[in-house]
């Protein structure tokens, strides 16, 4: 069974129709006592990073997602939930995050006069091979809407980069079972369907 | 590097999909969930639906549309029209809207988009500006063209991105499905206005006015209804047109 968590933010609908498009039972998970019952997770959401983390602890997530990480089954973050993963956040406010991937969330440093939030498609670049992106042309655009980029301290978390103005930001972190995507594969058509497909069948190694 | 994204907009009224000129004179064009499929087969970059029937009976046909094409269409699309409280904002993203439009709402009540933008974040708002050209001013419409205004257009679209809209539609009213070219000098102004992406809408008749609008004028994005609704055109054949042209456009 594949959970998404619902914490109260963030477009669930589109990642649910998405995985039942292609197949896949999926289950809606607002009680952390159920990811004992997953198989592997997804953590979406969008919104501001402080009330997220806010909303994820009042529901007693964050010992939850911690184990279900610890338990090597295959998690999932996407936008706002791959910045989650990180140590810590900064919208609006220095705050905690789960801390699976260490690294800061800062607000993207670009030049005055480019348009923020960072809004439209885009394409990225591939720093190693993963399960998750098998199949999947290396030339495509994806789909991205924030304004804060995740900054890993290990280079060796980061999966793909993007360029928007004079910034290179990791679009994509990895880190044995943990995946975490910037982009909105539930939204980037069929590219974005072949790497959520990738996901719900891929063991959590890599 | 970010690519500039073309929107196909339906115009919606009893849950059917219509087009007008100058926001008057409304005719039928289908319905607007086999064309929001075709649109999803044509991997256009990203939907919007403008609902100008703001009856109770049709936010509930609004609702039912909204629902059906996130079942079936995996790209993002935003939704408008009648949005007047922070609970039809909440309505639309839980029945898979991923953007929504406010418009009207926003003159009559200036803190809906701060109070919406803080709730589900600035990405997910959009302020649409209805705009008419009189003796060579910029006059801003509301209700569907039919209040005028005395809002400075400028010190208008400062406001609204001060209280938190993550984009602009900017929308002329006499260019409205007269496939006749953007009022180049209203797209320049909004876009030196704001540091916000800005989406032009209003008068688009062909590629080449696409084409103008993102390389002449520096909009972000285009939004068509009448060029996609009328004629042999479509998403595909406006990316290679665009592409041939040297505007970065999606690679799919």
């Amino acid at each position: 069974m594949i959970g998404i968590i619902d914490y109260g933010m963030g477009n669930l609908r589109s990642v649910y129709n998405t995985l039942t498009f292609l197949g896949f039972d999926s289950v809606v998970v607002a009680d952390p006592a159920l990811l004992a019952d997953c198989s592997r997770v997804i953590l979406p959401g969008v919104g501001a990073y402080a009330m997220a983390v806010d909303n994820l602890n009042r529901l007693g997530f964050f010992p939850a997602l911690k184990q279900f990480a610890q338990s090597q089954k295959p998690l999932l973050g996407i936008c706002l939930g791959m910045q989650m993963l990180s140590s810590t956040g900064s919208e609006p406010s220095p705050c905690e995050g789960l801390g699976l991937i260490e690294g800061e969330v800062v607000p993207m440093n670009v030049g005055v006069t480019t348009p923020l939030p960072h809004v439209g498609w885009n394409s990225f670049k591939l720093l190693h091979e993963h399960p998750l992106f098998e199949g999947v042309s290396k030339e495509v655009d994806v789909y991205f809407v924030h304004s804060y980029c995740f900054k890993p301290k290990n280079e060796r978390d980061v999966l793909c980069t993007t360029e928007y103005d004079n910034i290179i930001f990791a679009s994509g972190v990895a880190r044995g079972s943990v995946v975490g995507l910037q982009f909105h594969p539930e939204k980037s058509q069929k590219s974005g369907m072949r790497i959520l497909e990738n996901f719900c069948n891929w063991d959590g190694l890599c | 590097m970010l690519k500039k994204r073309l929107i196909p907009v339906l115009l919606l009224k009893n849950g059917r999909m219509v087009k007008g000129r100058q926001f008057r004179d409304y005719r039928d064009t289908g319905d607007p969930i086999s064309a929001s499929r075709i649109y999803n087969a044509q991997k256009a970059d990203e939907l919007m639906f403008l609902d100008i029937d703001a009856s109770s009976e049709g936010r509930s046909t609004l609702l039912h549309v909204v629902q059906k094409v996130s079942e079936e269409c995996f790209m993002p699309f935003t939704v408008g029209g009648g949005v007047q409280t922070v609970d039809d904002v909440r309505n639309l993203l839980n029945a898979g809207a991923d953007k929504v439009l406010i418009n009207s709402a926003a003159v009559t009540n200036p803190s809906l988009v701060e109070q919406a933008a803080n709730m589900f974040g600035q990405q997910c708002i959009i302020s649409g500006v209805d705009v008419r050209r009189e003796d060579g001013h910029y006059r801003i419409y509301t209700h569907g063209a039919s209040k005028p205004t005395d809002l400075d257009l400028v010190q208008y679209i400062h406001q609204l991105e001060e209280k938190g809209a993550g984009e602009f539609l900017i929308n002329s009213i006499d260019r409205d499905g007269m496939m006749i070219g953007y009022d180049g000098e209203l797209l320049k102004l909004a876009v030196s206005a704001t540091k916000r992406p800005v989406i032009a809408c209003g008068g688009a008749g062909n590629f080449q006015h696409l084409a103008e609008a993102f390389g002449v004028y520096g909009v972000h994005a285009v939004a068509c209804a009448s060029l996609f609704h009328f004629g042999d055109n479509n998403p595909i054949r406006a990316r290679a047109f665009l592409k041939n042209q040297g505007i970065p456009v999606k690679n799919v």
